[in-house]
């Protein structure tokens, strides 16, 4: 996000080919110092956001991910407006967002006409800003659908800091946040303020959109943060093999988005969002596909 | 354990529920509402209490309250020899909550047992350790057994009808060994069958292990072999007597403010048969809101 100045959203012309030899295409694809840089701030921020997405999910707070991450474009325009590195406007606008949220809407699912009402306010403060300004537009452009050939090291240390932070608060607040996501009412009355669980997770919401924005952007944001945990919701019967299989989705949808992208003239982000929702389909798939195999068997039978 | 037992003899005389002068009530657009005022009640550890009274009388309100979910407009409320200020206080641990409605996606494909769990552990930072993990399990897996849902354990939450969800309930409730019960109108979604089962089976596992146990129920006539106690909640009032005292002509008619008609059949069953009740209970509420 910091080298905001050279997006390069579609990977250069190379002259290496697609050798069929996974080992050592992704040999000289990691010498280059930007597929390196994408590889791990990519991994890091599919982890975080298949962790925290299965909460978003669970508590059908998407909406809330979806107005933090526009949010955040408003506050990184406003950055680059003031001439400050955009992820610290980001960071600034999407906590404050979040807080906002959690107080307007004190309960999770009666939330969405209150985000609705933030979200207009902030995205019309976004469009004063890059009105504003008189740049080039790629810098918008590159943070509606992400920039992950532009991050250099010390964004990937950025990241990784962040990431951290957010695992280990999701781990410490692991429990709490399950019992008011699942069960809000009794959670509240077993003492657990849902009101200041609802803020904390609002904030671990904007921190991982802010660190997510780089990778797949302000509109794609989704594709990392609900749609494999949407699949894991499907599949999983029990919250820990949610988790993992989130993460697992999310993590594998960015390396096989940025492998593929490597020898295609296309965006990464399309990629990542296309796998994802191709494997979503696929799961919505099988009930019905199960279904009818079910009353095969069964007129069969007859 | 044993030691816990101890301490339930210890408070075997003394009243586990002492509430004073609680009156409750809420502010909206057109007035200062009232919803019940000057409640007076107490009771004694592992007393069965029905919580009766007509829709939006202020049941699950005085629930709430109790809770600590919801603050009181003025009284006291004192649980387990503790004065109630807050739901973060530590008396909420020894209470089991059953609501009325349940907020988890009806999709869901988390199973039972996992919903049963949080009732021991949903407070606790961290992850468990895996001994830990194992125990807990096992006690969840213990309490579905004893209400009669261990073949639920592993099937979906979307999966379950609401007798079988209620039994679910039940067991999250029951699992972090509590002292009181609330439960919000368990019987609402059962048929005639199942509600006789039901409260025999909550009378069957409170007398176990010493639980007191607060119902809100709709119908009487399916507690009334086991109640020892009944709130009247109704008409901006709350109530309490036995069984007996509470579901007579005179009683009932004095709290309504108008003619209210109880009838008894041969087994014992009740009916109430109430002349205007919805216009005076309106009109009561109305003139309290101008007090």
């Amino acid at each position: 996000m910091a080298t905001i100045t050279t997006t390069t959203m579609i990977m250069p012309m190379n002259n290496t080919m697609f050798s069929f030899n996974i080992f050592s295409d992704l040999k000289t694809m990691l010498q280059y110092d930007f597929m390196l840089h994408a590889f791990q701030a990519g991994t890091i921020v599919a982890i975080v956001a298949g962790i925290i997405g299965y909460f978003i999910v669970l508590r059908r707070s998407s909406f809330a991910a979806h107005a933090l991450s526009h949010v955040g474009f408003t506050g990184a325009a406003g950055a680059v407006l003031i001439g400050i590195n955009p992820i610290f406007g980001l960071f600034l606008f999407t906590m404050s967002g979040g807080v906002l949220i959690g107080i307007l809407g004190r309960k999770a699912e009666s939330r969405d006409v209150q985000i609705g009402t933030v979200l207009a306010f902030m995205l019309g403060l976004g469009v004063l800003f890059i009105s504003l300004y008189r740049g080039y537009a790629t810098e918008a452009y590159s943070l509606l659908f992400g920039e992950i050939l532009g991050i250099s090291s010390s964004n990937v240390l950025i990241t990784l800091i962040a990431g951290i932070i957010i695992a280990v608060a999701l781990a410490c607040f692991y429990r709490p946040l399950l019992f008011v996501s699942l069960d809000e009412d009794v959670a509240e009355a077993k003492g657990l303020s849902i009101f200041w669980i609802g803020i904390l997770f609002m904030l671990l919401i904007a921190a991982a959109t802010s660190i997510a924005v780089q990778v797949v952007g302000v509109l794609l944001i989704f594709s990392l943060m609900v749609t494999p945990a949407a699949i894991a919701e499907r599949l999983a019967s029990k919250p820990t093999h949610g988790l993992i299989i989130s993460v697992l989705i999310a993590v594998m949808s960015t390396w096989l988005g940025l492998f593929i992208s490597f020898y295609l003239p296309y965006p990464v982000s399309f990629f990542i969002t296309a796998i994802v929702f191709l494997i979503y389909i696929l799961v919505r798939l099988i009930p019905y596909i199960r279904n009818l195999a079910f009353q095969k068997h069964y007129q069969k039978q007859i | 354990m044993q030691k816990r037992w101890e301490n339930k003899f210890k408070m075997e005389k003394s009243y586990i529920i002492t509430v004073k002068n609680l009156s409750a009530g809420y502010s909206s657009r057109e007035s200062n509402n009232i919803v019940f005022e000057k409640a007076n009640f107490s009771i004694a550890k592992g007393e069965f209490v029905g919580v009766l009274g007509p829709n939006g009388a202020g049941k699950t309100t005085l629930f709430k309250l109790l809770l600590g979910i919801l603050k009181p407009i003025s009284g006291e409320i004192s649980i387990l020899g503790e004065k109630c200020k807050s739901s973060n206080c530590q008396t909420n641990c020894k209470i089991g909550y059953v609501p009325q409605r349940h907020t988890f996606n009806s999709e869901s494909m988390i199973e039972a047992l996992e919903i049963v769990r949080l009732g021991i552990n949903g407070r606790k930072m961290g992850f468990s350790l895996p001994a830990t993990s194992r125990k807990e399990k096992e006690e969840a897996l213990e309490m579905l057994k004893i209400v009669g849902a261990k073949e639920l354990a592993h099937r979906p939450l979307s999966a379950l009808s609401g007798g079988e969800l209620q039994r679910i309930f039940l067991a999250q409730a029951l699992v972090g060994n509590p002292d009181i019960l609330f439960l919000d109108e368990p019987l609402a979604s059962l048929d005639i069958r199942r509600e006789n089962e039901f409260v025999k089976l909550i009378k069957k596992t409170a007398e176990q292990r010493n639980i007191t146990v607060l119902l809100i129920a709709h119908n009487i006539n399916p507690l009334l072999p086991v109640l020892n106690k009944v709130i009247y909640v109704a008409n901006a009032r709350v109530l309490v007597g036995d069984a007996s005292e509470v579901f007579t002509s005179k009683f009932l008619t004095k709290l309504y403010n108008s003619p209210v008609e109880v009838l008894r059949d041969s087994y014992g069953r009740i009916a109430i048969i109430g002349a205007e009740e919805g216009g005076h209970h309106h009109d009561h509420d109305h003139d309290h809101a101008h007090e």
